[in-house]
């Protein structure tokens, strides 16, 4: 029972969703300020998922509807389940064992995945092209934010986000040796939640609306939605990897402290978004290998000396 | 991954990157584009036929409506060609009120590119910022001809509203921010990293290429190719101003942004030198509605290239015949050229630099006169042999201008 409580309301699925669709609102309003617009009422993104839901589910003739039905639904179940393995309002997760923060980090990547499946499965060109750049990105991103991510945790020798976040409240001020690792996430992490400069997937300017062209009603609203619940997570591995810090002080204080964490990544994603054009695919993997590449691996190099060095 | 296969893919006739209906054809492989077909003429609206229908005033408010943007392009132009027709002395007070809302015009439509520029390089900032900046624009243009687009200032022998000194004087403020904001733009375009790396070596037109396509306006000076009609063959007040033809020898799409910016930088000198050196005087003389029975041809410096209007009258109040050669129709030909190789991510941006608008190119194309016998075919060298008599005649030798 409490399980299921666990799963399906808190942290699960409703407050997660509801954290979701807070985050965008937060996105979309610090981007429209910082554009001097004057940006949508807090409700927007909920009464857009309302909306969508209420609209009719158009499946193309040519579309094998099973994939196309079936990605969206996996995407969103894969970017949930992601969430139950990360602590928010203290040292330890719901459900914590060695080498949850690989199957975090894999269960993030099954959306990615579903988006190329549904847009493959639509048929049409443009859908077909955002699918194939989705999964193009995938390969440029994906390096640089496993190595990024788990040079912390070879510091603190665990494989779990439990010993993780134990080790650096042990050792408070070490997460500043991580930096360049959360550096390198952060940009990654853009690739992953396909944001400006690296929207390439979605390039309305190219490609309509790249993988989700041919998607409408429930099913893009719960494309939408994993994308919104995909930022929150991420935000919240970022934010318990490299930002370990306050967790000791309690429930109350620990969850208004992860708030305020994710919330600051929030901004700098909208930050990105307002001052990057974005970039060409080509450049992005270039980007990715020639300078992201190699400073995931000094991390990495960094985190394994000083493992020899310092007192731990 | 195997070898990508080829396939075409349709932008337009109706995309998000295109703001007007064109068709781009694109053939791919992968990202990289093979070739593309252009299709142009989903928007034609008979303006041209629907002029000959009508008197040379009521010309006068339709052609403006031939574009939202150029508006006062196309008036000024098909109007200088009718009072060349009927001879008539456009008082000097006149054609500085048309240069002025005509440089004011350049300057909301080249601040309107670059908002659409930044939009089709994913980096909609600018877009708003360009847009928020040009309303400034809008607002004195709305002061002094009454509208924001389509500003009905011109009649034929003149223009229709005096220019009140404090309009004057609420204009230079307006330019004043316009022209810090422009050295802002400036400052952006040649530092930040997203920008240049997406518009440099993109879309890379040479100067013989260009000259050889007949690219024009920002696109052709972008590539080296010194050519203005306000210095070649001057009109409205243009002779008397004191202004600098801009030039980048980039060749590419970031050439091109340079261009416009650092025309703008030129259009606020000359507005600052209109509103201060206005002569006194009438603003118009009175026109015949019968005009004589002859044709010109009148050119115009669009802020998207030169625009070309010919007109010919029989006699009676209405043309007998107009011809309309919108800028973008010289410069799409370059289009099909600068795509070649590239990748489809630089497609939305090479298109737009050449700040197309479509709705003003597409026209009919009539072939007649054939049954009279009188015809002749003029091949490429006799035709570009007649135009260098026929402006020798005007007193303007392209002969001496080529060095």
């Amino acid at each position: 029972m409490t399980d299921l409580f666990y799963i399906l309301v808190f942290p699960g699925f409703v407050f997660l969703s509801f954290a979701a669709l807070w985050a965008e609102w937060i996105d979309r309003k610090v981007y429209a300020r910082l554009q001097n617009r004057v940006g949508p009422p807090w409700f927007q993104p909920m009464a857009d998922f309302i909306k969508l839901l209420a609209k009719e589910d158009i499946i193309p003739t040519e579309a094998n509807a099973t994939f196309f039905k079936v990605s969206p639904i996996l995407a969103l179940t894969a970017a949930i389940t992601a969430f139950l393995y990360i602590p928010i309002w203290g040292p330890s997760s719901l459900y914590s064992f060695n080498g949850d923060i690989i199957v975090i980090l894999y269960l993030l990547t099954i959306p990615t995945l579903c988006f190329f499946i549904g847009g493959w499965y639509s048929t049409s060109l443009y859908c077909r092209l955002g699918a194939v750049r989705t999964v193009t990105q995938l390969f440029a991103y994906e390096v640089p934010l496993l190595m990024g991510m788990l040079a912390p945790a070879i510091l603190a020798d665990t494989w779990s986000l439990s010993g993780i976040t134990a080790f650096y409240t042990q050792h408070p001020w070490y997460w500043l040796i991580n930096l360049i690792g959360f550096g390198v996430s952060l940009v990654a992490v853009h690739g992953k939640l396909e944001k400006t400069p690296f929207d390439i997937p979605e390039a309305e300017t190219e490609i309509v609306a790249g993988g989700f062209t041919e998607y409408s009603g429930r099913l893009l609203a719960l494309f939408r939605l994993t994308i919104d619940i995909e930022l929150v997570v991420a935000s919240s591995l970022l934010a318990i990897v490299f930002m370990p810090f306050g967790l000791h002080f309690g429930p109350l204080i620990g969850f208004f402290l992860y708030l305020a964490k994710i919330v600051f990544l929030i901004i700098l994603f909208s930050l990105a978004r307002t001052v990057f054009a974005r970039l060409r695919i080509d450049q992005m993997i270039d980007f990715c290998w020639k300078y992201l590449v190699p400073l995931a691996l000094l991390q990495l190099l960094i985190n394994i000396l000083l493992k020899g060095i310092l007192p731990l | 991954m195997a070898e990508a296969e080829e396939f075409r893919i349709p932008i337009g006739p109706q995309h998000p990157a295109l703001k007007e209906p064109a068709s781009f054809s694109v053939a791919l492989k992968g990202e990289k584009i093979l070739g593309v077909d252009v299709r142009l003429g989903y928007n034609h609206r008979g303006i041209e036929k629907a002029c000959e229908e009508r008197t040379y005033i009521q010309d006068v408010y339709l052609v403006e409506r031939i574009c939202g943007i150029c508006s006062h392009t196309h008036s000024t132009c098909f109007i200088q060609g009718v009072e060349e027709i009927a001879g008539l002395q456009v008082p000097r007070r006149a054609l500085y009120i048309r240069s002025l809302i005509g440089e004011l015009e350049r300057v909301h439509s080249h601040l309107l590119w670059l908002g659409v520029a930044g939009h089709e390089i994913g980096f909609d900032t600018l877009l708003m910022y360009s847009w928020r900046d040009r309303e400034t624009v809008m607002d004195i243009l709305t002061v002094l001809t009454g509208n924001r687009v389509n500003y009905g200032i011109n009649t034929l022998g003149g223009v229709r509203r005096d220019i009140t000194p404090e309009q004057a004087k609420d204009a230079l403020v307006g330019i004043d921010k316009l022209e810090e904001r422009t050295k802002y733009y400036i400052e952006v375009a040649s530092q930040e990293t997203t920008i240049i790396n997406r518009l440099s070596g993109v879309g890379v037109l040479s100067k013989e290429d260009a000259t050889r396509l007949g690219a024009l306006g920002p696109t052709g000076r972008a590539s080296g190719i010194s050519q203005d009609v306000r210095k070649d063959d001057p009109y409205a007040a243009y002779g008397e101003l004191d202004f600098k033809v801009m030039t980048d020898n980039h060749c590419d799409v970031y050439g091109r942004t340079i261009v416009r910016m650092l025309e703008l930088m030129e259009s606020y000198k000359i507005i600052r030198q209109v509103l201060k050196d206005m002569p006194a005087g009438p603003i118009s003389v009175r026109a015949p509605r019968r005009m004589p029975a002859g044709e010109v041809l009148s050119r115009y410096e669009a802020p998207r290239g030169e625009c070309v209007h010919y007109i010919k009258s029989n006699g009676t109040d209405k043309p007998e015949r107009v011809k309309f050669r919108a800028p973008t129709l010289a410069n799409v030909q370059a289009v099909k050229y600068m795509l070649k190789d590239r990748y489809l991510a630089d497609m939305p941006i090479v298109i737009a630099a050449i700040d197309p608008c479509f709705s003003c190119t597409d026209r009919t194309v009539e072939v007649n006169d054939l049954d009279k016998g009188d015809t002749k075919v003029m091949d490429w060298q006799k035709l570009h042999d007649y135009s260098i008599d026929w402006y020798r005649q005007k007193g303007i030798d392209f002969g001496k201008m080529k060095k």
